[in-house]
C-alpha cells in the first residue's frame, strides 16, 4: 500500500433492494479499485446480479448511497450510467439486429439534432478502429443479425470504450462462449484493466475466476459476506462462503416404502443440451435434482415430458420403454410435470381457478366432450380443500391469487391425473416461508402414497431435507449421484460447479 | 460488400426478375402489353400507391401498420375539394397545403392513440379508417366533388409533361421516393425508425425517444395520404365521398410487402418498395388486357401478396444460414 491509498471508482455504501416485500439484497458495502478485475460470486439468488444491475441503474436501490469517484450519484437508468461511464454487458446482449454494427456502435452517442446527417464514412471508420482496437475480426458493414455471441459481446465492449467507460460489468458472460472465445474475451478484460479500467465480472465457474480476477466478493442470501482478494481464498473457502448459511431446520419427510423403478432414464442425449443422462426413480422415492442455472436440468424433464424432446436414449416407465414426443402421451403415461416458470408454462392466467385445476383432466368433467361444470365445481372444491388454497372464491381468475396458491392450483391440477410420476421444477421458488413447509408436506406425502418424485431445486437445504437421492447436474451432465447420507452442500456444490473440460 | 447490401441487392433484383417475368410472360399472350403506351398506363396507374407506399413503409419498419390511410386520402381529398368548390377565390395551389395539413392531423391522431393510450395500431387505424370515411360522408353532406370544381392547373398535372410525355404527377412522386431514400438513409431520426423496429425494447436504453419517433411515422404516413388525396383530385378530377381512396390501403400495403419490407419491423428498403409498387402496377395494367374483369382483381391482388410474403419468409430463411454462416470462423 502506498502512503496516500487510491481512491475507490465506484463505492457502495449500505445498498439494498427490496422486491415487492421480499429483500434480495441487504446493506452490501463494496469497494471497485481502478484497474483490478473484481469477480462477484455466490449462488443463485444470492444478490450478485441485482447488485450488478444497481450499478448499471438497471434498478434502483431502495436503500443506500453510490459513490463514483468520491462523488455521490444518482444512478437512475441504464442512459445515465453509460453517460457516467459504468457499462454493463449481457450474457446476450442488447442489439439491434437489422442495423450494421457500426450503427450499433455509435446508435446513441450522437449529438446532432434529428435531421442531422448520418455521416456513414466517418461511422465506419471509427467503428472499424473500435473493433480493431479489440484485435478482433469483426466486419463493420454487415448487420449484427447472425453475429456469433462472443462478437456481439466485443461490440458491446467496444461501444462501453467508445463511451469511455471506466467500469465494465460483465454477467456471466464466458457461459455461451467456446474456450478459445474466452481466452479471446480474458486477453482483452486483462489490457483493459492495465489501463486502468474497472472490470466486474461475474462468474459461477471458480477456474475462471482464479485465471482472471484480483479480487473476490462473495454473496450469500442477499448479504456480501467477505471481499478478499484471491490469494487468499481456497476454492474450499470460496465454497463454503457461498453456502455457509445454516441449516434450516425443515420437515423431514415421512418414511415412504420405497418400491419398483417408476421411471427409468438411459444415455438420454440432446446435442449441444445435455448429454448420456442416466437416472432411475423407484416408487415413492423422491429424487433431487440439483445444479446451478445452466445446468440444463429443466431441459431434461421438458425432454421426459415431451416439450423438447430428447434425440436419443431410452426412457421406460415402470419398466416399458416408451417414445415420449408430445406432453399428451407423457400425460398419458401417468407423468406429470409441474413447471418452473408457473406465469408463463403453467397457468392460465385469465381463467378461474376451477378451470385451471381440472384443465389436465377434462374427461372427468365431461361427458360426451361437454364439460358438466357441477362435476367441474366439485372437483375443484374437493383439490382446494385438500391442498388448504385460500381464495376468495373458486371462480376468481387464478392470476388474483397469491404466488403460493397458484403454486398449490397447479400441484392440484397434476395431482388429479394421479400421476405415478411426478417432476417438480423449483416448486418453492418465490414461495414465502409458510406455503413452503406446507408444500414440503404434501409432497412427502405424495410419496408416501407411492408416487415417484423427481424434484428440480436450486435449494440445497430443500433438497437435502426432503430427498432420498440428490442428483446433480452441471453443464448437460450427471456429475454425482448422492445417497441421502453423503449429501451435503459441500458435496452438492462440489460437483454443481463447472470445471474445466467437462462442458456438455 | 457487405454481406447485408449483397442481400439486400439480391432481394430487390428477385423483384426486379418477378417483374420481367411477369411482363414477358404478358407480353407473349398480348403482344400490345409490349408498348409505350402500356408503360404510359402503368406509370399512370402508380404515383398514387408510390406516395402511399413511402408513408407506409416507414411505419412498418417502425413495427406499426396504417390501415387508415384510404380513408385519409378521401378525407384530405374532400376538404381541398370543397375548398376548390366554394372558395374557387383562393389560388389552388394552397389546396396542396389544405390536403398534406389534413393528412399530417389525421395521422397524428392515429400516432397519439398508439403511443399515448398504448392501443396496438392495427386497431387504432381499423377504427380510424372508419371514422375518418365517416366524417369525409359527414363535412360532405355525401355529395361529390365534380370536375368542373377543379381547377384545370391541378388537373393538368396529371396530362401536361415536362419530358417525354410522362406527366408531372410521375415525377412527384418519384421526388418523394428519392426524398424518403435520403430521410431514412441519411438522417439521424431515419435511422432510428429502423433501430426502433429493429429492437423496440432496446430503443430507449439507447435514448431513443420512442413516442416521437412513433408519433412522426404516423404523421408522415398521413401528411403523404394528404398528398396523394390532392393527387387523387389531379388524376381523376373529381372526388366522390365513397370511393375515393377505398382500398388504397390494401394496395399499398400490397406493394409494401411484396417490395420486402418485413412486417416484423426493422428492415425495408425505398427501392425494394419502389420496385414492389411497380410489380403492382404491372399486374393491375396487365389484368384488363388479358380480359381478366375487374370483378377478379381483388383475388389476383390477394394472391400476389401471399406469394411475395411466401417468397419473402424462404429469402430471408435463406439470407439467415448464410449470414450465419458467415459470421461464425
Amino acid at each position: 500500500m502506498t502512503a496516500t491509498p487510491r481512491q475507490p471508482v465506484i463505492s457502495a455504501r449500505g445498498i439494498a433492494k427490496s422486491f415487492a416485500t421480499i429483500e434480495v439484497l441487504r446493506d452490501v458495502d463494496l469497494d471497485l479499485m481502478p484497474g483490478e478485475i473484481h469477480a462477484l460470486l455466490g449462488e443463485n439468488g444470492a444478490g450478485k446480479s441485482t447488485f450488478a444491475k444497481i450499478l448499471a441503474g438497471v434498478h434502483r436501490p431502495t436503500r443506500g448511497k453510490l459513490a463514483l469517484n468520491g462523488a455521490t450519484v444518482e444512478v437512475g437508468s441504464p442512459i445515465v450510467a453509460q453517460k457516467l461511464g459504468i457499462t454493463l454487458i449481457h450474457q446476450e446482449p442488447i442489439s439491434f439486429p437489422d442495423l450494421t454494427v457500426a450503427e450499433n456502435l455509435v446508435l446513441g452517442r450522437h449529438a446532432g439534432g434529428w435531421l442531422s446527417k448520418v455521416p456513414w464514412a466517418r461511422m465506419t471508420q471509427d467503428a472499424r478502429r473500435m473493433i480493431d482496437l479489440l484485435g478482433v475480426r469483426i466486419d463493420v458493414a454487415r448487420p449484427m443479425r447472425g453475429l456469433s455471441i462472443a462478437d456481439q459481446q466485443m461490440v458491446e465492449i467496444a461501444r462501453a470504450l467508445a463511451s469511455d467507460s471506466r467500469v465494465i460489468i460483465m454477467d456471466e458472460p464466458t457461459a455461451p462462449l467456446t474456450p478459445k472465445e474466452t481466452e479471446t474475451l480474458f486477453a482483452i478484460a486483462r489490457r483493459l484493466r492495465d489501463e486502468g479500467r474497472t472490470i466486474v465480472f461475474i462468474s459461477h465457474r471458480l477456474e475462471e475466476v482464479r485465471a482472471l480476477c484480483d479480487r473476490v466478493t462473495v454473496f450469500r442470501d442477499g448479504n456480501k459476506v467477505i471481499t478478499d482478494t484471491i490469494e487468499n481464498l481456497s476454492d474450499a473457502d470460496i465454497i463454503r462462503h457461498m453456502i455457509g448459511r445454516p441449516l434450516k431446520e425443515y420437515m423431514h419427510k415421512q418414511g415412504a416404502q420405497i418400491g419398483g423403478v417408476a421411471l427409468r432414464v438411459e444415455n438420454l442425449s440432446l446435442p449441444g443440451v445435455f448429454r448420456d443422462i442416466s437416472f432411475e426413480v423407484r416408487k415413492g422415492e423422491i429424487v433431487g435434482l440439483g445444479g446451478l442455472v445452466g445446468a440444463r436440468r429443466t431441459d431434461v424433464a421438458q425432454a421426459l415430458f415431451g416439450i423438447t424432446p430428447a434425440a436419443s436414449g431410452v426412457v421406460s416407465v415402470n419398466g416399458t420403454a416408451v417414445s415420449i414426443t408430445d406432453p399428451s402421451q407423457a400425460i398419458a403415461l401417468g407423468l406429470a410435470f409441474v413447471p418452473e416458470d408457473r406465469a408463463a408454462a403453467g397457468i392460465f392466467r385469465s381463467l378461474s381457478v376451477e378451470q385451471n385445476i381440472t384443465a389436465a383432466v377434462p374427461g372427468k368433467i365431461s361427458w360426451l366432450g361437454v364439460i358438466r361444470h357441477r362435476a367441474e365445481a366439485a372437483l375443484a372444491a374437493d383439490s382446494v380443500a385438500r391442498l388448504r388454497i385460500r381464495l376468495a372464491s373458486p371462480r376468481q381468475p387464478i392470476g388474483e391469487l397469491s404466488g403460493g396458491n397458484q403454486q398449490k392450483a397447479i400441484l392440484a391440477r397434476w395431482l388429479l391425473t394421479d400421476p405415478q410420476v411426478l417432476i417438480l421444477d423449483e416448486p418453492t421458488r418465490g414461495i414465502d416461508i409458510g406455503v413452503k413447509a406446507e408444500f414440503y408436506d404434501m409432497i412427502g406425502a405424495l410419496a408416501a402414497s407411492g408416487c415417484a418424485i423427481l424434484l428440480i431445486s436450486s435449494e440445497l437445504p430443500e433438497l437435502l431435507a426432503l430427498c432420498d437421492r440428490v442428483l446433480v447436474m452441471s453443464e448437460g451432465r450427471l456429475t454425482a449421484n448422492l445417497m441421502r447420507g453423503e449429501a451435503t452442500q459441500e458435496t452438492i456444490m462440489q460437483a454443481a460447479v463447472p470445471r474445466a473440460g467437462v462442458a456438455a | 460488400m457487405s454481406l447485408l447490401r449483397a442481400l439486400l441487392i439480391r432481394r430487390e433484383a428477385g423483384i426486379f426478375v418477378m417483374i420481367v417475368l411477369f411482363c414477358l410472360a404478358v407480353g407473349l399472350v398480348k403482344p400490345q402489353f409490349w408498348s409505350l403506351n402500356s408503360l404510359r398506363i402503368i406509370l399512370l396507374l402508380v404515383p398514387l400507391i408510390l406516395i402511399g407506399a413511402m408513408g407506409q413503409m416507414l411505419v412498418i419498419v417502425a413495427r406499426h401498420v396504417d390501415l387508415s390511410i384510404g380513408s385519409i386520402l378521401g378525407f384530405s381529398a374532400m376538404l381541398t375539394g370543397m375548398m376548390f368548390k366554394f372558395h374557387p377565390e383562393i389560388w389552388w395551389p394552397l389546396g396542396f397545403v389544405v390536403a398534406i395539413g389534413t393528412g399530417t392531423i389525421l395521422g397524428l391522431i392515429n400516432g397519439v392513440l398508439v403511443t399515448l393510450f398504448r392501443l396496438p395500431a392495427i386497431i387504432v387505424t381499423l377504427g380510424t379508417l372508419n371514422l375518418y370515411r365517416g366524417l369525409t360522408y359527414i363535412v360532405s353532406d355525401a355529395k361529390q366533388i365534380d370536375r368542373q370544381f377543379v381547377p384545370s392547373a391541378l388537373k393538368a398535372m396529371s396530362q401536361s409533361s415536362p419530358v417525354f410525355g410522362i406527366p408531372w404527377i410521375i415525377f412527384m412522386s418519384l421526388g418523394v421516393a428519392a426524398l424518403t431514400y435520403l430521410f431514412v438513409m441519411h438522417t439521424q431520426v431515419g435511422r432510428q425508425i429502423f433501430a426502433l423496429g429493429s429492437n423496440p425494447v432496446a430503443a430507449p436504453l439507447r435514448g431513443i425517444n420512442v413516442t416521437k419517433v412513433t408519433l412522426l411515422v404516423f404523421a408522415l404516413s398521413g401528411a403523404l395520404s394528404g398528398l396523394a388525396g390532392i393527387m387523387y383530385a389531379s388524376r381523376w378530377g373529381f372526388v366522390n365521398p365513397s370511393n375515393t381512396g377505398a382500398g388504397f390501403e390494401f394496395q399499398v400495403i400490397a406493394a409494401v410487402v411484396i417490395g420486402g419490407v418485413s412486417i416484423n419491423g426493422g428492415s425495408g428498403s425505398v427501392a425494394g418498395t419502389v420496385l414492389g409498387v411497380l410489380l403492382l402496377g404491372c399486374v393491375a395494367a396487365a389484368l384488363p388486357l388479358l380480359g381478366i374483369p375487374g370483378t377478379t382483381q381483388n383475388a389476383i391482388y390477394g394472391a400476389v401478396i401471399l406469394v411475395a410474403l411466401l417468397i419473402d419468409r424462404t429469402v430471408r430463411q435463406q439470407g439467415l444460414r448464410n449470414l450465419s454462416w458467415g459470421g461464425r470462423p
